[in-house]
Parts: structure tokens; C-alpha cells; sequence
């Protein structure tokens, strides 16, 4: 997904430019070519997320668009009130590009797993949050960003996600879910790098007799609120899916958007539990704790339609 | 320019009978009176090619407000609108919420990272505009501002200038006694900063302090403008409590006068 963020921003500045890159010393291997092409546009700010952001700032009120890249958390949390007083409340046209999502460093420990920076950045005014579900979503999301007026949010992964979406076009707007697969239910609401295990999971329950549905809500904020109304019609259950705690994320926002709307449907979110990892492990193995491997969530959800 | 600062401090009188920070913008009339009147190169506020002044120290939004006024980019009446239920003079600036604010500011350590962005995009588009940015020297304990420092000073952005209002009080103590003041100027100078001094209200010393900017070349400049904290007013000159006291409305009319007669003896 790096890659699908380098090559879509190297792309889009080489017709524009106002576009900047500004990194707070992460991107290796990545950012060099933007570096090399535009080295009067590229900023490496050094280990300094706050004046990372304020530098964003500027540029924007001088009218540049900024991208400004490092980790999850370090984008998100480390410059917060940054985020919140020089990009929020002034509705500046910043772009933050958070890489690691959810468990994505594993094995680095929970200074580095992103799973709170949703239910942050959706907190905040005139904030728009994209968890793009591969590379082909995260370099549409690269490009309909520039459209926004105000600051965004982009989780994106590190490298080797697979293909969500086949070959070809596709349709891709800010605040619509993609549907991936068409069905009668359950409706599989999955964002980020979630949304490969939902399309496996889809498949198992596909062979168990279900005709589930998969969506990928790579905006979650604005959430496609006329897409859950209608999936509350047609299908008993929604179920989210994210590699994010479940205060705050696509679960919790499908549950207000539930509330608020009154829809009739009943709803299952899966989710991190709210702690941090407890052990070291991979991605696979953490997700496996979590009980958000493809195998626990099929079981998981055909054993909540037996319920019915 | 002194007319002009006395009747800049006699609209905060009137304004700072409610709400607070009033010697916080006491201590800084004076250095926007120079900025705004002589220095900063400001055709119309819209102006692209305008020069940029950013209050970091945001606190002290008034002194700013009735600056805007003096200098003509907005009516008198609006002072009327501070602090007031529906307006957007708040005791904190707003972007926009005058022609000339150029950032919302009110969370300390914000001001100097987007002067850094402010100059770079100066630079990157070949623009000619010098990027201001007012702090307080209590505020410079944040990490932030540091951030910034050592980033300009790497940059060699010599179109911006950071001046502290080097009025010695923060908001529960002096500055002193909570960070060494004899190390400030040194701190600046070890982070490649060209550092000068001036009396902060002495209108002739920081114009002509102002007019040597960059003060070295490829270097950022630091203007340490000492002041007193609540410049005046003699009922809040100095004391830490100015950072917290309303005028009293009983009062005001007299510490207007007493403002005209300290004007008068001044000129004398």
C-alpha cells in the first residue's frame, strides 16, 4: 500500500505543483523518488511530529497541498493537539498518511499497532478518515483527497496486501462503501486491511449455504449511512470488521449511525478488545488472539445466525 | 507611533472589563504597533504576496484586535463584539475572524512550526514575503517550539523572524523561577539563531532593530523584546496577577485618563 500511496502521489505531482511531501524521518525505500524529483518540495522534518504538522499548516494557508507521512502513531497521537488546533479547527487541506494499520508491526509491540488512531481522528471537526482496503483503494483515496477542503486521514498498510478488488475499473467516492460482493446477507462491513479476511470469510460462509454481502468502508468518516439503511432492509445482520479497537472505530459508527437511524437489524462488531496486544507476535498470530482470523470469524458469525 | 499605542491600550481598557489576559496584551501593544505600522509589508490583507504575522502567543488575541483596527483592516465597532455571546472575537484568534488573522492560535507552542511552513512555501514559490511570528517567553518551554527552532535554523529560513515578548511572568509563576533566563539568548544562538535585544517599548529601538532583519544571512532571526506585563496600566504593571484581572468597571474611565495623562507627561 506504500507503493500504491508513492506511486499515485508521485503521479498526481508531476501535474501539479502544489503538492509537498513532508515526513517525520520514516519512508525508506519509499519517499526517495520523491525526494529525488521534487527535493524543493519534499521535507524530511526530522523526529519532530508536531512541527511536522504545524509545517503542513503553513504550507496549506499558503495554498500547497501537503501529504504529511510517517507511523500510525506518530501521525495520529504523538501531534494530536497539532492536528486538532492548526489542521481542524482552521479546516486546512492537510492529508495525513498513517502507515501500520491496526496489527500491521505486529512484532514491534504495541508502541507501533494503530488501534486507537480511528476513534481519534474521527473525533475530530471537519476530519474525513479513509482506511483503504488495498492498494487499488489507497491510490483512489490519494487522488479524491485533493478534492477536500478540509484535512484527512489515510491508514494505510506497509507493503504486500493483496487485491481486494478484480482487475479493471471500479468505482471509488469518498463516503460511498464499495461493494465487493453482492448478496442477500449477512452484510460483512469490513475496513482496512480487514477487508481481504472478510471476502474469505464471505467464502466460507458462501459454502456453508449463506449469501453473505462484503463491503468495503474505506470512508468512515463521512460513514455511507444511505448504504447501511439499505443493507438494514434486506439483510437480519450487520457485521463489522476491523484490526481497530472496538471503542471508537467502524464498529462504534455503524452502531450510532444503527441507533440514530433506528434500523431494524441486529448488529455484530468484530474488533480488538480494549487492551494492548499482550504478547509479540505477527499479524496472523495477534489476529488469532483477538479471535479475528478468517476461521473465528466465519464460525463466530454462522453461530450468530443460528441464533436467530 | 505613542498616540497610537495609547490609544491601542485605552480600547483594552475597555475591552478587559470582562475576560482575562489583559497584561499579557498589555506587553505587547507597543511591538505590534512597530510591526503593523512600520515593518511588516502588508498592502491589503488578502494581499498573496503580503508579508505574514502569526500570535502565537494567543492569549493576548485583543492586543491584536485593536492593532487590526488601528491599521485600518477593520472598523472600530468590531472591539465591541469581544468576548460577546455570537461573535467571533474570541479570547482566543480565530483564522479570519478580522482581515490580517492569519492562524488560530491559543494552544501555546503552535505559532513558530507553521511560520516554518509559512516561509517554506515563501521560498518555494520565489515570493518575497518574510514570515512574523510572536511568542511569549513562557512559551517557549514547549517542545514544540523547539521543534521549530532547530528546523529554521537548518532550513536557513532568513525570512522569518520569531520575537518573544520577553515579559517575564507565565501563568502561576515568574519565568524565572521555572527556567533559567540568564541561558535564553544562548539556548536561541545554540539552535543557529541570530539573536538581537531591544527594550519592548520603545518604538524608535525596535524599528530600527526590525529594519536590520535578517540580522546574519541564511539565518532565522530572534528579536528578545523585553517588556513589562501589563505596560501602562499602573494598577497591573508587573504584576503576575495581570495575567488573570478584569478592569474593574468602576475603574476604567480613570485608568483611561490616567493613560492620556502618562501621554501628555511623555510628550512634555
Amino acid at each position: 500500500m506504500r507503493r500504491g500511496f508513492i506511486e499515485t502521489v508521485m503521479e498526481l505531482a508531476a501535474e501539479r505543483e502544489d503538492i509537498c511531501l513532508v515526513t517525520a524521518d520514516t519512508g525508506f525505500t519509499i519517499l526517495e523518488k520523491f525526494r529525488d524529483a521534487h527535493p524543493q518540495r519534499y521535507l524530511n522534518v526530522g523526529i519532530a511530529e508536531a512541527a511536522m504538522i504545524g509545517v503542513a499548516a503553513g504550507l496549506a494557508l499558503a495554498g500547497k497541498q501537503a501529504f504529511c507521512y510517517t507511523i500510525v502513531p506518530f501521525v495520529t497521537m504523538r501531534c494530536f493537539e497539532q492536528i486538532r488546533v492548526d489542521l481542524c479547527y482552521q479546516n486546512l487541506p492537510v492529508k495525513l498518511v498513517g502507515v501500520g494499520q491496526g496489527l500491521t508491526y505486529g512484532t514491534a509491540g504495541a508502541t507501533h499497532h494503530a488501534i486507537e488512531d480511528i476513534a481519534l481522528m474521527r473525533a475530530l471537526p471537519n476530519m474525513t478518515v479513509i482506511c483503504p482496503g488495498g492498494p487499488r483503494e489507497t491510490a483512489a483515496a490519494v487522488k479524491a483527497s485533493l478534492d477536500l477542503e478540509g484535512p484527512c486521514y489515510i491508514r494505510i498498510g506497509k507493503s504486500g496486501e493483496p487485491p481486494v478488488h478484480p482487475e479493471g475499473d471500479f468505482d471509488f467516492k469518498l463516503g460511498r462503501g464499495c461493494i465487493l460482493r453482492p448478496g442477500s446477507g449477512p452484510a460483512l462491513l469490513a475496513t482496512s486491511n480487514m477487508v481481504e479476511p472478510a471476502l474469505r470469510a464471505a467464502d466460507s460462509l458462501a459454502a456453508a449455504g449463506y449469501d453473505p454481502v462484503v463491503v468495503s468502508m474505506h470512508t468512515i468518516k463521512p460513514l455511507d449511512r444511505a448504504l447501511l439503511a439499505d443493507l438494514a432492509k434486506r439483510c437480519s445482520l450487520l457485521v463489522t470488521l476491523e484490526e481497530h479497537s472496538l471503542i471508537g472505530g467502524l464498529g462504534s459508527a455503524v452502531a450510532e449511525a444503527v441507533a440514530d437511524d433506528q434500523l431494524p437489524v441486529r448488529l455484530l462488531r468484530f474488533g480488538i478488545p480494549d487492551c494492548y496486544a499482550p504478547v509479540a507476535g505477527s499479524q496472523a498470530y495477534l489476529r488469532n488472539i483477538f479471535g479475528l482470523s478468517v476461521e473465528q470469524l466465519s464460525r463466530r458469525i454462522q453461530e450468530e445466525l443460528g441464533e436467530k | 507611533m505613542k498616540k497610537l499605542s495609547t490609544e491601542n491600550r485605552k480600547r483594552l481598557v475597555e475591552m478587559h472589563q470582562t475576560g482575562s489576559h489583559f497584561g499579557s496584551a498589555l506587553s505587547i501593544v507597543d511591538i505590534l504597533a512597530v510591526l503593523y505600522h512600520r515593518i511588516l509589508r502588508i498592502p491589503s490583507p488578502d494581499d498573496p504576496s503580503r508579508d505574514r504575522f502569526l500570535l502565537s502567543k494567543g492569549h493576548a488575541a485583543s492586543a491584536w484586535y485593536v492593532t487590526l483596527v488601528s491599521r485600518g483592516f477593520a472598523p472600530e465597532q468590531v472591539l465591541t463584539e469581544y468576548l460577546a455571546d455570537g461573535s467571533r472575537l474570541y479570547g482566543h484568534p480565530v483564522r479570519d475572524g478580522l482581515p490580517g488573522i492569519e492562524a488560530s492560535t491559543g494552544a501555546l507552542g503552535h505559532g513558530l512550526p507553521i511560520a516554518v511552513g509559512l516561509a517554506l512555501a515563501a521560498r518555494i514559490d520565489g515570493s518575497a514575503s518574510r514570515t512574523f511570528v510572536l511568542m511569549g517567553d513562557g512559551e517557549t518551554q514547549e517542545g514544540s517550539v523547539w521543534e521549530g527552532a532547530m528546523l529554521a535554523s537548518r532550513l536557513k529560513l532568513e525570512s522569518l523572524v520569531a520575537i518573544i515578548d520577553a515579559n517575564g511572568f507565565q501563568g502561576f509563576d515568574e519565568v524565572a523561577n521555572i527556567q533559567p533566563i540568564e541561558t535564553f539568548r544562548s539556548r536561541w544562538e545554540a539552535f543557529g539563531w541570530a539573536v538581537k535585544e531591544a527594550n519592548g517599548h520603545d518604538h524608535a529601538e525596535l524599528e530600527d532593530v526590525l529594519r536590520e532583519i535578517p540580522f546574519r544571512a541564511g539565518c532565522p532571526s530572534l528579536l528578545i523584546a523585553h517588556t513589562v506585563k501589563g505596560k501602562g496600566v499602573d494598577e497591573m504593571e508587573g504584576r503576575f496577577e495581570s495575567h488573570y484581572l478584569s478592569v474593574p468597571r468602576d475603574k476604567a474611565s480613570a485608568w483611561r485618563d490616567a493613560l492620556d495623562r502618562k501621554a501628555e507627561e511623555d510628550e512634555r
